[in-house]
Order: C-alpha cells, then sequence, then structure tokens
C-alpha cells in the first residue's frame, strides 16, 4: 500500500473515476467470461487481477488522491475488484466442472463386461450339507465326533449287537479288509455305517454322551443312478439319564425344521435294527408339498412322488446290549440314536437326479452349490 | 412275503370294504413294511370261461405248427354254438378242458380281445395260459388245462381267482413269524382288534411209540422233530386249482402235490416241512452233525461237501438232506411217470416237521451259500410249537387231495426247555417312550402279542413260543409303544449340556476347503479304491512306503483291489475326466483319508460284547487297523488365469501349487518350510518338498510342483499338470495356537530397495532369511519384487533378486542414516551368507 500522499496530481487519478473503474470492471468479466478453458481463465486471471492489472494500479494510485476523495475511490474501486473476483471465481468452477465431467466421460466404460479371470471354486455339496447338518446339531449343545473308515468288526458290528450269526451282518454288503499276510478274515472292515463311531464315543467319553457322527461309509454296491459303494452318513447318539422316544421325536422334529423350515416335522414307523430297540424307519414331511399332493392327481409332487412323505433313515432307542458293550449300565442310562444318509438328502433337497453326478468330480455340478448350502 | 388279501381274510374278518391299500396303512403303522399292494386281475374283464375242446384240425403251410379248433363253451357265448378259435399251443388235446376268452373281453395289460382273421380263419377268442392270464409261471410254457371234472361254461375268473390284491412285506431280520399267513394274520388282527382264527390250532394226535423211527443225537440243534407217515397216494393227483392258485400269488411254481403241500402249509403257519419218499429211506432217520468231506447231493442236483458244523438228516446209508436247509435227491419224491416199466410215483411219505437251531442253519446256509426259504425262516426263527400242527395239516391235506391214509404213528422228539419270561418293571415301555401308557395297557398290549403277563409293578412276561425276538424288555416296550401307535408319541427335546462346539482338527479342515474354494479350486471327493499298478505311474520306487496298501478281501473290481495311500490317483482321475469332458481350466481339492499300513500289524480279534473291553483290548483292536491321517491335494491344469478383454491369461504352473501348499499351512497356523525336493511323481526340477519342524526335527509332510512328463503320459494327463499333496493331520499337529497381534507403529515408514546378485542355484529363500535376519528389528516386512536373470549384465549362472525393504521403528521416525545402516547390515549379511552382491 501506498503511503499517505498530501500532494496529488488531478491527471494522474484521472484513472480513478467511477466511469473508468466500471470500464475495467466489465472488461475483466467480459475476459473471463469469454475465457472457454482454464488455461483462458488463467490468462485473462493474470491480466485483470494480476499485479499489472488495470484494476490493481487503480488501487495503488488511490494513495495520490486527496484525503476527501480517498475514501470513495476505495470504496468504488473495491467493489469493483470483488465482483471481478467473484465472477473469476465462478467461472474457474464452472470450467473445472466442465472438465470434471468431460473426463469422467471419457474414463466411462462398459460395466456389463464379464469378468471370470479366475473362476470362482466351490466346496463339494456332500461336504457342505453335512456340515449345514452338523452345525444344527452343534448349535444344541452336541459334539461332533469322527473315527476311522477302516475299522474292527467289533466296533462295526459286534459291539451294535450284529453277533457273527446276525442275519444283519450277512446282509450288510461288507467289503472285508486283507490281513497282513493276506489272511481273509483279518477281523477288519470298511464300516458299513458311522454307528462304530457311536461305540468309540460311548468308550472315549465321559457320560452323558451328545454326538454326532457324520462320514464316509462303504457297501459293496456297484455304482448306478440310485446306489454307490462310497457314501456318506450322519448319526446322532444321545445316552443320558432318562432319554425317552419322545426326545428322539422332538429332536428329530428339530432337525428336519432346521434344515427345511417351519411347519416341518417327521413320522416314525416300526422297524427292526440290532443296534436299537425299539427301532423306528423315520419319515420327514415332505418339504415341497407339505403332504398335499396325496390323492390330489391335479397336483403331483416329483420330490415325494406324491406319497407325501420322505423316507429319510432309520433310528430309535440305543438297545441296552450296545450299552453294556460299552461299559455303559443301561438301568441308569438310556440313549437314542438315528442316522441317515446324506446323498439321499442331497438328492431330494437339491433335484440330484442321478447319484453318479455326487461321485465324479465333474466341476460342473459342483460349482453351483458355492461355499455353503 | 407276499400275502394274498383273499388268504389273509380267511384268518381275520377284515370288514368287505378294506382295501389292500387300507390294510397295508394299517400294518405299516404297526411296523411290518408293506413295500408294494399288486392289484391282480384289476384290468380284466371277461367273458372268460372254461371251455372242453371238441375238434382240432391242425393247419399246415405255416411257419409254426397252427390249430383251429371248436371248443364248447356252453351258453358262455349266447348261442351255445361251438366257438370257433386259432391256438399256436400245442399241450393239449380234444376232450381237455380248457380256458377260453371270448370277444369283448380284456386280458391283463389292457389286451382286448375281439374276432380277428389270423392265418386265413377267424378266431372268435382264445385258449388262454397262465401267462396271458397274469397268473405268473406254471411250468407248462403252454396253455392251462383244467381238470377234467371242471364245468364247461364256467367263469374262469373266479376259479382261478384272478381278482385279488397281494401285499408284498419286506419282513425285518427278527421277525421270522411273518414269513407266514398266520403271523401276518396275527399282526392284522390285532391292528384291526379283530379274533384271529389261528390255522395252527387244529387237533394234533398225541405221540406214541409207533411212529417212524428217529432219533435226534444233537438235542441242541433240534429241539424238536415230528414224523408222520401217509401211505397210499394217488401218484397221478394233482394240486386243485385254488391250492395251485394260492402258491403262485405267494410266488412259488407249483410242482407235485406233495412238494405243493409241504410248501401251501409252510406258506401257512411258517413251518418249513420235508417229505421223504419212504421207500427211499432206509432205517431210522437220524439228526446229527456232519462229518467233516461226508458228500451229498441235494435236490438242486448240486454234490455237497459236509463241514462238521453242518446238522444232518441222515438214514442208515448217511446224510439225507441238509437240516432245515434243503433234502436230499437220493430220498426225493417221484413225480408221477408212466414208463415202460409201469407206472411210477411216490405212494407213501414220510413228513418231517422240525425245529433246528438258528445260528447253525444260518452257518450252513451261508456256508453252502443256499439261501432256501426253509434255511430263511430258521434262521430268523420258527415257532417250534408249530411243528405238530403243521405236520398234521400236511397229513390232513395229502388225504383228502391224494386219497392217502394217515398212519396211526406219531413220533415226536422234544428237547426240554421252558417258556422265555422276562421280567418287566410295569413303568418300563412309559419311561423308554415317555408317555404314560399306565399298567392296564401295557398288559393287554402283550397280552395281545400273545404273551401270558403276570404281577403288579413287576410284571412277569412269558413270550408266545412264535416270537423268540422277544428277549429283552425293551423288546416288550417296543411291542407296547407300536401298537399304542409311533404316531403318538410326543415330541419333546432333552436338556443337553453346554458343547464344546468343533474341534481344533474340525475347524481346520473346514477351514482349508474354504481357503481352497476361495482361491479358485472345486472340490472333488474321490473314491478310496486304487489300482497297484498306478504307484508304478506316478513313478514311485520300489520300495516307496506309498507302496504299502490295504487291500481289499471283495474290492468292486478287481483291477482296484487297494485302498489309497495319497490322494493324487483319484483326484488326477477326476481331473483327466473334466478334461475329457470338456473343462479344460482345471483346479481341483480333495481333503480325505489314507490308508497305511502299520509295520507289525496283526488281525483284529473278536471281544465280548457282555461287559466293557478293557483299555488294552481296544489299544489291540486299534493296531489292527491302518493309520488313517487325513491328507490335503490339489491338481490343477490349463489356465490359472484366463485370457479376457483385461489382457493375457496365465497358465496354471508349479508355483500356483506351492502357494496351495502354502495356503493350507497358513490356515492351519503352520509355518510351512519350502525347499527344493525330488520326488516321484513331480518334474524333478519343479518339485518342492513341504516341511514342517516339531520338537527339533523337521518332518517332510508333503510335495508341490508340476508333475513329471512321464507320470503326465502314463496317466494320460493334460500337459503340465501341477499338483501338491500334504499331510493336514500333520500340520494341525504343529499349527500354533492363537495368533499374536503385532504392534502397530504409527511413525513413518523408511523404504530401501535392493538389488542382490547371486547365483542362479541360491534359493531365494536364502537369501531373504540372510537379509531379515541382517536387517534386525527395524525390519517391518520385506517383499521380492522381481527376479531378474541376463548373462550380458549379471553374468553367466547369475541372477538377480530385487527386495523391498520396509523399515520402520516403534517409538521414533527413523533418520535416512538408520535406515540405510540396516539395510547395509541386511545385505552384509546375505552377502556372508550367499555370496550376494549389490547389483552395480
Amino acid at each position: 500500500m501506498s503511503a499517505p500522499n498530501k500532494s496529488y496530481d488531478p491527471v494522474e487519478v484521472e484513472a480513478l473515476k467511477p466511469e473508468e473503474i466500471e470500464r475495467m470492471r466489465d472488461e475483466a468479466l467480459a475476459a473471463f467470461a469469454a475465457a472457454d478453458s482454464l488455461d483462458a481463465l488463467h490468462e485473462a486471471k493474470v491480466a485483470h487481477t494480476g499485479p499489472a492489472s488495470p484494476l490493481a494500479l487503480a488501487n495503488r494510485e488511490i494513495g495520490a488522491l486527496p484525503p476527501h476523495a480517498k475514501a470513495e475511490a476505495g470504496k468504488r474501486v473495491g467493489m469493483a475488484r470483488g465482483a471481478v473476483n467473484k465472477a473469476l471465481a465462478a467461472r474457474q468452477a464452472e470450467l473445472e466442472a466442465e472438465r470434471d465431467a468431460r473426463v469422467l466421460v471419457e474414463e466411462d466404460v462398459d460395466v456389463t463386461l464379464p469378468y471370470d479371470r479366475v473362476p470362482a471354486g466351490a466346496r463339494h455339496p456332500l461336504t457342505t450339507l453335512s456340515e449345514r447338518i452338523e452345525d444344527v446339531f452343534v448349535a444344541m449343545g452336541y459334539e461332533v465326533a469322527e473315527g476311522p473308515q477302516v475299522e474292527a468288526e467289533w466296533f462295526n458290528f459286534d459291539a451294535l449287537n450284529i453277533g457273527p450269526d446276525h442275519p444283519a451282518r450277512g446282509e450288510a454288503d461288507t467289503f472285508f479288509v486283507q490281513g497282513p499276510d493276506g489272511g481273509t478274515e483279518s477281523g477288519v472292515v470298511l464300516r458299513t455305517h458311522t454307528s462304530p463311531v457311536q461305540i468309540r464315543s460311548l468308550l472315549d467319553r465321559e457320560l452323558p454322551v451328545y454326538v454326532i457322527c457324520p462320514g464316509r461309509v462303504y457297501r459293496t454296491d456297484e455304482l448306478d443312478a440310485t446306489h454307490t459303494p462310497v457314501f456318506h452318513q450322519v448319526e446322532l447318539l444321545a445316552v443320558d439319564e432318562g432319554l425317552t422316544m419322545a426326545d428322539l421325536k422332538g429332536t428329530l422334529d428339530h432337525m428336519v425344521q432346521s434344515l427345511f423350515g417351519e411347519g416341518m416335522k417327521t413320522r416314525l414307523r416300526p422297524n427292526f435294527f440290532p443296534f436299537t430297540e425299539p427301532s423306528a424307519e423315520m419319515d420327514m414331511l415332505c418339504y415341497v408339498c407339505k403332504g398335499e399332493s396325496v390323492g390330489n392327481p391335479d397336483r403331483p409332487c416329483r420330490t415325494c412322488s406324491s406319497e407325501g412323505w420322505i423316507e429319510l433313515g432309520g433310528c430309535g432307542m440305543v438297545n441296552p446290549r450296545v450299552l453294556t458293550a460299552c461299559g455303559v449300565d443301561p438301568e441308569k442310562y438310556s440313549g437314542f440314536a438315528f442316522g441317515f444318509g446324506i446323498e439321499r438328502m442331497l438328492m431330494f433337497r437339491h433335484n440330484v437326479e442321478d447319484m453318479r453326478d455326487m461321485v465324479e468330480g465333474d466341476v460342473r455340478f459342483t460349482r453351483p452349490f458355492g461355499m455353503e448350502i | 412275503m407276499r400275502v394274498p388279501l383273499s388268504w389273509l381274510r380267511e384268518y381275520v374278518d377284515l370288514p368287505a370294504t378294506q382295501t389292500g391299500r387300507d390294510v397295508q396303512a394299517k400294518l405299516i403303522s404297526a411296523g411290518l413294511e408293506v413295500e408294494t399292494v399288486e392289484q391282480l386281475g384289476a384290468d380284466l374283464k371277461g367273458p372268460l370261461v372254461v371251455g372242453q375242446v371238441l375238434t382240432i384240425e391242425e393247419l399246415e403251410g405255416f411257419k409254426k405248427p397252427i390249430r383251429f379248433c371248436t371248443v364248447d363253451v356252453g351258453q358262455a357265448n349266447g348261442t351255445g354254438e361251438p366257438q370257433e378259435i386259432v391256438c399256436g399251443a400245442r399241450n393239449f388235446q380234444v376232450g381237455d378242458k380248457v380256458v377260453v376268452v371270448l370277444p369283448g373281453a380284456t386280458l391283463p395289460g389292457g389286451f382286448s380281445i375281439a374276432a380277428r382273421k389270423t392265418y386265413g380263419r377267424t378266431s372268435h377268442g382264445m385258449i388262454c395260459s397262465s401267462d396271458e392270464l397274469g397268473m405268473g409261471d406254471d411250468g407248462t410254457h403252454g396253455i392251462i388245462v383244467l381238470p377234467p371234472e371242471t364245468e364247461v361254461g364256467r367263469d374262469a375268473i373266479e376259479l382261478l381267482e384272478l381278482v385279488d390284491e397281494v401285499l408284498d412285506i419286506a419282513v425285518t431280520a427278527n421277525r421270522g413269524d411273518c414269513l407266514s399267513i398266520r403271523g401276518v394274520a396275527r399282526e392284522t388282527a390285532i391292528a384291526y382288534g379283530l379274533p384271529l382264527r389261528d390255522p395252527a390250532l387244529i387237533d394234533v394226535p398225541a405221540p406214541n411209540a409207533y411212529g417212524y423211527p428217529v432219533q435226534v443225537t444233537d438235542p441242541f440243534g433240534c429241539d424238536r422233530f415230528t414224523a408222520r407217515t401217509v401211505t397210499g397216494l394217488r401218484p397221478e393227483a394233482r394240486s386243485p386249482i385254488w391250492l395251485q392258485r394260492r402258491l403262485q400269488k405267494v410266488g412259488m411254481r407249483p410242482i407235485s402235490l406233495a412238494v405243493d403241500v409241504t410248501n401251501y402249509v409252510m406258506m401257512e403257519l411258517g413251518q418249513p416241512l420235508h417229505a421223504y419218499d419212504r421207500s427211499l429211506v432206509q432205517g431210522t432217520i437220524g439228526v446229527r452233525r456232519a462229518q467233516e468231506g461226508e458228500k451229498l447231493v441235494t435236490l438242486d442236483g448240486v454234490e455237497r461237501t459236509l463241514h462238521a458244523e453242518d446238522l444232518v438228516i441222515t438214514d442208515e446209508r448217511g446224510p439225507i438232506g441238509l437240516a432245515g436247509v434243503m433234502g436230499g435227491a437220493n430220498t426225493e419224491i417221484a413225480d408221477h411217470e408212466v414208463t415202460e416199466d409201469g407206472v411210477n410215483g411216490t405212494s407213501d411219505v414220510v413228513i418231517e416237521a422240525a425245529h433246528f437251531d438258528a445260528v447253525s442253519i444260518a452257518r450252513t446256509a451261508r456256508r453252502h451259500k443256499l439261501l432256501s426259504e426253509a434255511s430263511r425262516r430258521f434262521e430268523r426263527g420258527v415257532d417250534p410249537q408249530a411243528a405238530a400242527a403243521a405236520a398234521q395239516r400236511t397229513v390232513d391235506l395229502l388225504v383228502l387231495l391224494a386219497g392217502g391214509t394217515a398212519e396211526a404213528g406219531v413220533t415226536e422228539i422234544i428237547a426240554p426247555s421252558a417258556p422265555h419270561t422276562i421280567t418287566l418293571p410295569a413303568g418300563h415301555p412309559d419311561k423308554v417312550a415317555g408317555v404314560d401308557y399306565g399298567r392296564e395297557t401295557v398288559v393287554r398290549r402283550l397280552q395281545q402279542v400273545g404273551c401270558d403277563v403276570y404281577g403288579q409293578d413287576e410284571l412277569l412276561v412269558t413270550v408266545p413260543s412264535w416270537r423268540p425276538d422277544l428277549a429283552d424288555p425293551n423288546d416288550l416296550a417296543e411291542e407296547v409303544i407300536r401298537l399304542e401307535g409311533y404316531e403318538n408319541l410326543p415330541s419333546t427335546l432333552p436338556k443337553l449340556p453346554s458343547g464344546r462346539g468343533l474341534t481344533h482338527r474340525q475347524r481346520l479342515h473346514r477351514r482349508v476347503g474354504r481357503a481352497l474354494a476361495g482361491a479358485g479350486y472345486v472340490e472333488a471327493p474321490n473314491y478310496p479304491f486304487v489300482s497297484e499298478q498306478v504307484f508304478g505311474q506316478l513313478g514311485l520306487e520300489a520300495g516307496d512306503p506309498a507302496r504299502r496298501v490295504v487291500k481289499l478281501v471283495n474290492p468292486l473290481s478287481d483291477e482296484e483291489p487297494a485302498l489309497r495311500t495319497t490322494l493324487l490317483p483319484g483326484l488326477l482321475g477326476a481331473l483327466r475326466r473334466n478334461d475329457g469332458r470338456g473343462s479344460h481350466d482345471l483346479a481341483l481339492f480333495e481333503t480325505g483319508l489314507v490308508f497305511l499300513p502299520r509295520e507289525e500289524s496283526r488281525g483284529a480279534t473278536h471281544l465280548p460284547v457282555d461287559r466293557r473291553p478293557t483299555e488294552e483290548e481296544i489299544a489291540a483292536l486299534n493296531a489292527a487297523l491302518p493309520e488313517q491321517p487325513r491328507h490335503v491335494a490339489v491338481v490343477l491344469a490349463g489356465a490359472r488365469e484366463q485370457a479376457g478383454w483385461w489382457g493375457k491369461g496365465r497358465p496354471a504352473d508349479w508355483a500356483d501349487a506351492v502357494e496351495a501348499g502354502r495356503a493350507v499351512a497358513r490356515e492351519a497356523g503352520a509355518e510351512l518350510i519350502v525347499r527344493k525336493g525330488q520326488y516321484g511323481p513331480w518334474h524333478p526340477g519343479r518339485c518342492a518338498e513341504l516341511v514342517v519342524a516339531a520338537d527339533g526335527a523337521e518332518r517332510i509332510v508333503g510335495h508341490a510342483g508340476e508333475l513329471h512328463p512321464r507320470v503326465v503320459k502314463a496317466l494320460g494327463l493334460p500337459e503340465r499338470t501341477c499338483a501338491m499333496e500334504l499331510d493336514l493331520d500333520a500340520l494341525e499337529a504343529v499349527g500354533d495356537g492363537a495368533p499374536q497381534a503385532p504392534g502397530i507403529s504409527t511413525f513413518p515408514v523408511a523404504t530401501q530397495d535392493v538389488a542382490l546378485v547371486v547365483d542362479k542355484p541360491v534359493p531365494a529363500v536364502e537369501v531373504e532369511a540372510a537379509l531379515r535376519e541382517g536387517a534386525g528389528e527395524l525390519l517391518e516386512s520385506i517383499r521380492l519384487f522381481d527376479v531378474y536373470e541376463n548373462a550380458e549384465q549379471l553374468g553367466e549362472g547369475r541372477k538377480s533378486l530385487a527386495y523391498a525393504l520396509r523399515f520402520r521403528a516403534a517409538d521414533r521416525t527413523l533418520t535416512v542414516d538408520e535406515a540405510s545402516a540396516a539395510r547395509d547390515a541386511a545385505v552384509a549379511l546375505a552377502g556372508e551368507r550367499t555370496g550376494a552382491v549389490l547389483r552395480g
């Protein structure tokens, strides 16, 4: 800012005439408006607001004015510069917005392009369905128990009340394992069910025992659309004081509700298994038609063949002889158990039509099942 | 067991409105698994009548002999005139009574009958075979010839009982009693709350000393033997239609009157019977164990070498039957036959109705692979008290149908035995079911199944002779609960103690699956059956431990008798299958058990079941099993990254396989040492050995890399297939517990890049380890960002490794000098250890 000047030159203050200042302002505004790019605006900015711009020079001359004129001239120049700066900022913002918009347009892509650079992997539905079932029971307080697949006959048969001459033993379609010398009677088999894990659980664990035993089992069936020699079961065992068949029924009902939704229930039909007494076959209400296809030819149900019920597996109260073989006092403890095949459930829960699809490892089959089921 | 509803109704007065389906539902709810209800003659429509053949004209000039017949069908055709019928069958003659279907009728299968031109004549109907009527095989392979006394013009649908319903029941192993109409009728009667007319409740004469001589020397194997004799059978007598039809409906083929009658009574009462031609039995009939090596030709014509445990029926000469399984050919009843020597045929028979030990029969049947209707029943339990009645029933039918004479002699040998009695607390069924049935209901239900029940709170229950399966209190509880209806059980939940969730091993198994699937691998679980040739194809050396396998006695395929010791054969098979089906870019994984025989192993012993085995006994059983660790494996082929609009793709290579191993180790929290290795299946220059350290010792837990080109060729795999396999259980064992949180410094990072030149064979992992150690604790992280080989610039056999080092202190901003000093120390140690020099 220039120092106060008591002696002034009236000629020099010509530039501070109001019309001059208005002209400078209007020229600046016109230049900004005419600037069509940020670069052009920058030039206009230097020309009209820089130190050598007319308004800057005019401002400098205010000091030369007589005191009485200073205030008015200062106000006039100040207003003009204010208007110029405001217009500059506005134009600047305008041009920047235009530039940004243009860049964004230029960067436009086709977002529908597919992206299968590394195609997704997947876990096998037999694995994830088994885990899903395990989780239902783990949430109730059960623990998951595992055991060997090559198993001693004592665990697979004898301890389960299937003695050497029991008809069920001959019907089990068992794979027998050669002894170390190639002998055929090694007493070792590929387990035909996951029930030996129940025996191991009773021997290994403190009472009460609440376990769920998932796993692979083996029977000498040829692979076809409905059979596989290697398949998966889930079995449950509960041994405690005072367990009843009603508890078994409630546990089954809870399971099918967890897996298939509210309103689901199970049905028990008497049957025979050596390791349970009483024994039952268990069915679940058809989760698709809820039984409404029965006697209703207009609405046939493919899932349950219009039977209304889907056969699940076997269950019952643990035979006291099994408890005895495991050193559990059958006078004090009782238990229930059930078991069913995962393949079967996968078939009716996910419309798998051919058992072979589940065993061949075709990625086209497995991929759609993803991580969880 | 096939049960015709018409036969069932003979013993239970079912309401006429009850259909087979209704009975099925009732029986299923009571515990009999009625699989199907067959509707016999459901679509059959008459007129189907008895006719008599009047004339037969043989038509010549056709490919097969054809007959043009006239048949008298009485008034059935409305005119009384003979019916003209063309027929291709030959097993009838003029005067025979036959079954004639007339125009307008429909045969089973919806086959409509109309007058039609054939072989130049018009056939007004058909003469029928049993097949065409849906009756099953009658063994004649021709048309049905009815007994001469059959009335002409009579409705044959009724005569042949063609319309019926047959329940097919899958009888469980414990319910031998339901392998008879009697047993199923009893269950039906209970289910409907109706009385049973027990066909075994017939008058039986008391045993006496005049019967056929029998000596049982093994009363344990045979605790009951009844022998009766019938003489003077008319050899030409045939089974009547009703009897033949019932046998056909239960699935048996009529053979001859005496055989048919014994089969019929077996089906009716469940008691297997045998009829010997008396003229062929020499002397006393005996029951004993066979002598080892004794021979017997059974009725099926097979000569069998007997085992010392086989129970046999004998006469003076030796074995004449395999007790409870099959009779011998040497005393077989002869069918009626006219020969030059005169009329042959059995006229006198000795009937055996015995009771044999279930286990003995089961073993003999299995040993000789001879499962008969008789053995099936004895194995599952036959009512010993029904033997005398069954013998009497057989005698009665032979007298009635073959004009025989029952001899007065009645032989009956019975080993003394007490009825089976069970003590049952009256509240036990309630406790088992979780339902208040009350004593009264319990007693009533047990009496319904045939038990005698005494006592108040402690019930003394004597089980009926036909239910040997009722042995324990729980068996009786089941009877009560099933008859009260399983469908009426309430639904309650037990109160569980709190569980501990999944084990570490189980969680790891899941995590590994998720991590690999997340990295693009698809899970493909495979059968564990392998051939022994595959180990050669995998390039395993002769002494490789993986060649020691567990073998099956009865593999599904003789090609694959062994259990896997590695996951690779199965997983590579899945890879090949996918590739063959047109999926070429593949990343598969599997987790599963492998089976490794122990060095020293004996067979598993059989332990008792009346007590808990000792720890030593359990340990001995476990020692008989192979080790069964869980492995994880991946295989890769084709592109790991696809080419696309984003740019080029990238083929799967050894590094992907190694990285899969690292990913698994990360999940296990195990520190995995990767170093250059060499192992059969892998490319010798592209094989990583995966190692863990535990208790100061290193252990190889797996391998990864590109497969050996020879293996790729031998197994027909896509080129450059890569694989990784490791022992997941071993990884789990060395895995750390919970990860520890690092301290996070908020001071600025100082970055220093170094390029080091080393000899090519120097593993990068060693350079990095030296840099890490030399840099000291200021080093926050280190990353190899480039590997460069250029003989001109670096010299022959040299490579450049470029590392980015990030330094940071916990408590201050590092000066440039501090960071540089740490870098220099790192480079110096790397130089010392690996000969690395800074790239100029």
